[in-house]
């Protein structure tokens, strides 16, 4: 659970998705295009944060905005269900987790469409096309809404 | 390589087409030998349910069939475990019921109206021609040969490792699992090689699929992790795998705690922790490379590596910390005695008490896998050569598997599936280079040959003194190595046949329930006792009579005799087999009383003396001391049973713990009336029997089997005139008391 949540409360920070280095397969050695803004190596964290937040509303397309909303919005329906969890305690379990688990699944789902339609993993997906990731973002989602409705009772 | 031929029917369009065509001729003939090789046992006996499981399922089948789905979801069945009852629909895999079932419906609606017992029968075989072409289809993935994948389904087919679970008759969950294993991971190779969140989803749907099939889905969600980890410590992350495994891992997980049986073990046990483990790192590494992507400095990008290092540290950390305080079940013991192989042998006797769950032998391989066995390695070597992210799957998947099935014989059968492919690469990589009619060109020895190759070759050439770095390009020149190798291999898959055919024929295609054995002359002889005394028991004992016999006959008893069982093969209630053990092994006196209060009518007793059927109660008699001796220490000892030596006798030097016992006074009762006097002789132990034979007291004999096999004792109702049994016995058989007992006992005080 710990890694998952960690990811999730970064998130207001930055878009809690991976993205990609264009280039290369093997991260080990990424070739990063560096962004215009910040180019100096000694930087502050704050300034960092600062710049990898500008970096992001000036790149980003709207549409991959619009996912990081909603993204962002699964992340904080997904404390507030944990957080009452612990609250209240999780008397109807198969609630809960059916609950809790349409958030996180319908998260990874739509992190996964959000990397597939990006722009800069063109060359990773080459068999994917936006609209083939959209319905497949369809189905997922279709099949998980199926599960956590029969499980939920 | 059939496309590098000359001829001209395999050229372009039109040989593509024939291609296709004779791919399907030779799939359709795999999946009918895979069905063929499997009814030796149906056309030899007749078409019945093997062994003990199947029973269950069979029971169940009928059941599903008969009352419908809802009522076989919450069914709870009160003809187990008699005073306790099962929950039948929350303690058992439901996929391969209700797969039958479905099967059963859509030919009734087709107007081909089967018998549900048929269809329970050839499930097994027909399912093993999908597992072929699963197989299939998971080894073109790895290879762009076109022979491997043909390879793969034919040995899969017909490799007698898999057979040997899935005969005509065995009426098993493996029967359809094998098939939804390949093919989930057939899946799964799918969709990490194309990033698609739909093939993910396909394969969380077949693996939903296989978690209502059979128990060994732990290995599926213990081996795609292991194959992402493995991926990511190799540096391989990308957003392909991101994709593809949370896709998997939150809709097969949703999908698996839908089974009544699993419910939340996929959050709450130590054998699910590792895919959950793995989702949680992949958001990290997923977060962190996007962080990383827009992040300059070099220094950042290593704290972020020692952030995510970190932080993996301290959830391992944690996760370890919740299973030592319980809030996370530990190793279930089944699981556990497969790391720590002499667990189950000191703590758990009724895990090692079955013969499935010990070590494999060195010719169990070779008898199982023939000449797969040694192209194993070698198809693994190939995968390292040629390291795509499906190859890493390959490899770690045969290093788990020969690993498991070293430890326990029963999982021979997922490793038989990745000795298949593994062994169809090497064979074809093998037949791929020397059937190419096409020799390489002659390289000329003088030095314009050289230097027409390329200047980097020229170069290496004088760098490297080996030859073969000097002419990258290996080719076999002459024809006569081509075709004795190719005999070779050619003679081999032609013996690998032939042996496959031996071993299914001899050793895995006959029915337990039905003893088959020659006569002098070359007829068959079959001795269907067991048939005989279950058909006993339906027909001439009152509807719910309760029979208590170990714990390997409950689900015969309950398939073909159709009364309620103590105990049975599903064994959950360890406290209440041992009840039976020591009912077993107790004196008369002692087992009296617990026969009553569990209110058994019937004792039923195998016993192979007169025949030499080794598999009988008297063999398995110290296992039921042993889950006894477990629970009652100090009532039944197994120490006890062997003589001052050491020894396990039956005869006349038996000790008398062991000729008091139930077990043995059953087994033995009226044995000796079968002998001219002084010769009574036990075929299995190969001992003389003593002169006088026991005598019993509280049950009384109601049915011995033709061969003796069986033997079926009615308890006894209490004293009417509130006598014991044995003072009871012994009246009627006339002991007088002595006349002279003038002397009056100790006294007692009435107290009513």
């Amino acid at each position: 659970m710990a890694p998952k949540k960690n990811a999730a409360a970064a998130a207001p920070v930055a878009p809690p998705t991976t993205q990609i280095p264009t280039t290369t397969t093997i991260p080990s050695s990424t070739p990063v295009k560096i962004p215009s803004r910040s180019s100096s190596q000694n930087q502050s964290p704050q300034q960092v944060a600062i710049g990898i937040w500008q970096n992001y509303l000036d790149k980003t397309p709207q549409r991959t905005k619009l996912i990081d909303v909603f993204m962002s919005f699964l992340v904080v329906v997904g404390v507030l269900q944990f957080v009452y969890c612990i609250l209240a305690g999780n008397y109807p379990f198969n609630a809960f987790l059916s609950g809790f688990s349409a958030t996180v699944g319908q998260f990874v789902l739509t992190a996964s469409l959000r990397i597939q339609t990006n722009e800069e993993n063109k060359a990773e997906f080459n068999s994917v096309s936006p609209e083939r990731a959209f319905a497949d973002y369809v189905f997922g989602s279709l099949i998980l809404h199926f599960f956590c409705v029969n499980f939920i009772n | 390589m059939v496309a590098k031929t000359q001829e001209p029917f395999f050229q372009g369009s039109t040989g593509k087409n024939s291609r296709g065509v004779l791919r399907i001729v030779i799939l359709c003939l795999i999946a009918g030998a895979a069905i063929a090789s499997r009814l030796f046992s149906v056309i030899r006996f007749e078409s019945i349910i093997h062994e003990f499981d199947p029973w269950f399922n069979f029971r169940a089948t009928k059941y599903l069939v008969s009352h419908g789905f809802y009522d076989f979801w919450d069914w709870f069945d009160d003809r187990t475990w008699h005073p306790l009852g099962r929950v039948t629909g929350g303690t058992l895999y439901p996929g391969l019921m209700v797969t039958s079932g479905v099967i059963y419906h859509a030919l009734r609606a087709l107007t081909i109206p089967v018998d549900i017992r048929n269809i329970c029968v050839l499930l097994a075989p027909g399912f093993s021609g999908l597992t072929a072409f699963a197989t299939y289809l998971f080894t073109n993935e790895m290879s762009t040969s076109p022979s491997a994948g043909l390879l793969a389904a034919i040995f899969m087919g017909i490799a007698p490792g898999y057979i040997s679970r899935s005969v005509a008759g065995s009426y098993d969950n493996e029967a359809i699992a094998i098939f939804l294993l390949v093919f989930t991971f057939y899946l799964w190779i799918k969709a990490i090689k194309l990033g698609s969140a739909f093939w993910g989803a396909l394969c969380a749907l077949f693996y939903g699929y296989m978690v209502s099939a059979w128990g060994g889905y732990v290995f599926i969600t213990n081996l795609i992790p292991l194959h992402v980890f493995v991926l990511v410590c190799m540096g391989r992350f990308s957003p392909r795998v991101y994709v593809s495994y949370c896709t998997w891992y939150a809709l097969g997980t949703l999908a698996s705690m839908q089974i009544p049986f699993v419910g939340f073990l996929p959050i709450r046990s130590s054998e699910h922790m590792s895919a959950l483990g793995v989702f949680g790192l992949l958001q990290l590494v997923g977060f962190v490379e996007f962080v990383r992507s827009g992040v300059p400095s070099k220094q950042f990008a290593t704290l972020l590596r020692g952030f995510v290092l970190a932080v993996f540290a301290i959830s391992f950390g944690g996760l370890v910390l919740l299973t030592v305080s319980g809030v996370i079940a530990p190793w279930t013991g089944r699981f556990y005695s497969l790391w720590d192989t002499g667990y189950a042998k000191i703590h758990i006797p009724i895990i090692a008490s079955v013969s499935e769950h010990q070590p494999t032998a060195w010719p169990a391989y070779f008898f199982d896998l023939n000449l797969l066995i040694w192209l194993f390695p070698a198809g693994v070597y190939l995968c390292f050569l040629k390291l795509a992210d499906e190859q890493v799957f390959v490899v770690v998947y045969a290093i788990l598997a020969s690993y498991f099935s070293g430890v326990m014989v029963r999982l021979m059968l997922t490793l038989t599936p990745i000795v298949c492919v593994a062994a169809a690469l090497a064979l074809s990589n093998i037949l791929d280079t020397y059937l190419t009619f096409k020799s390489p060109e002659e390289p000329t020895q003088a030095t314009a040959a050289d230097g027409s190759t390329n200047g980097a070759t020229k170069k290496a050439a004088k760098q490297e003194e080996l030859r073969s770095m000097r002419q990258p390009l290996v080719g076999i020149y002459a024809a006569f190595s081509k075709i004795s190798v190719v005999t070779a291999m050619t003679t081999y898959l032609l013996i690998f046949v032939l042996h496959c055919t031996w071993v299914t024929s001899n050793a895995y295609s006959s029915p337990s329930v039905v003893l088959a054995s020659r006569m002098p002359d070359g007829s068959q002889h079959i001795i269907d006792d067991y048939r005989e005394a279950y058909q006993w028991l339906r027909q001439n004992t009152k509807e719910d009579a309760k029979i208590m016999s170990w714990w390997d006959y409950g689900y015969q008893i309950g398939g073909m005799a159709d009364r309620p069982t103590l105990v049975d093969n599903n064994t959950w209630n360890n406290t209440h087999i041992a009840t039976v053990g020591k009912a077993m092994s107790s004196r008369e006196e002692v087992s009296y009383p617990i026969m009553r209060q569990h209110e058994v009518d019937y004792v039923l007793v195998v016993f192979g003396g007169l025949l030499g059927y080794s598999g009988d109660d008297i063999n398995k008699f110290l296992w039921m001391v042993r889950i006894a001796e477990g629970i009652w220490p100090d009532e039944v000892k197994e120490r006890d049973f062997f003589t001052e030596r050491g020894e396990y006798r039956v005869d006349d030097g038996a000790t008398q713990t062991m000729k008091d016992s139930l077990m043995y006074k059953m087994s033995y009762y009226n044995y000796n009336s079968l002998f001219p006097p002084g010769q009574a002789q036990d075929r299995v132990r190969g001992v003389k029997m003593p002169e006088v034979g026991p005598v019993l007291n509280t049950v009384e004999e109601a049915f011995t089997s033709e061969n003796w096999i069986i033997r079926i004792y009615k308890v006894k109702d209490l004293d009417n005139v509130g006598r014991d049994h044995a003072s009871a016995a012994s009246f009627e058989r006339g002991n007088k008391k002595k006349k002279t007992t003038k002397k009056r006992g100790p006294k007692v005080l009435r107290v009513e």
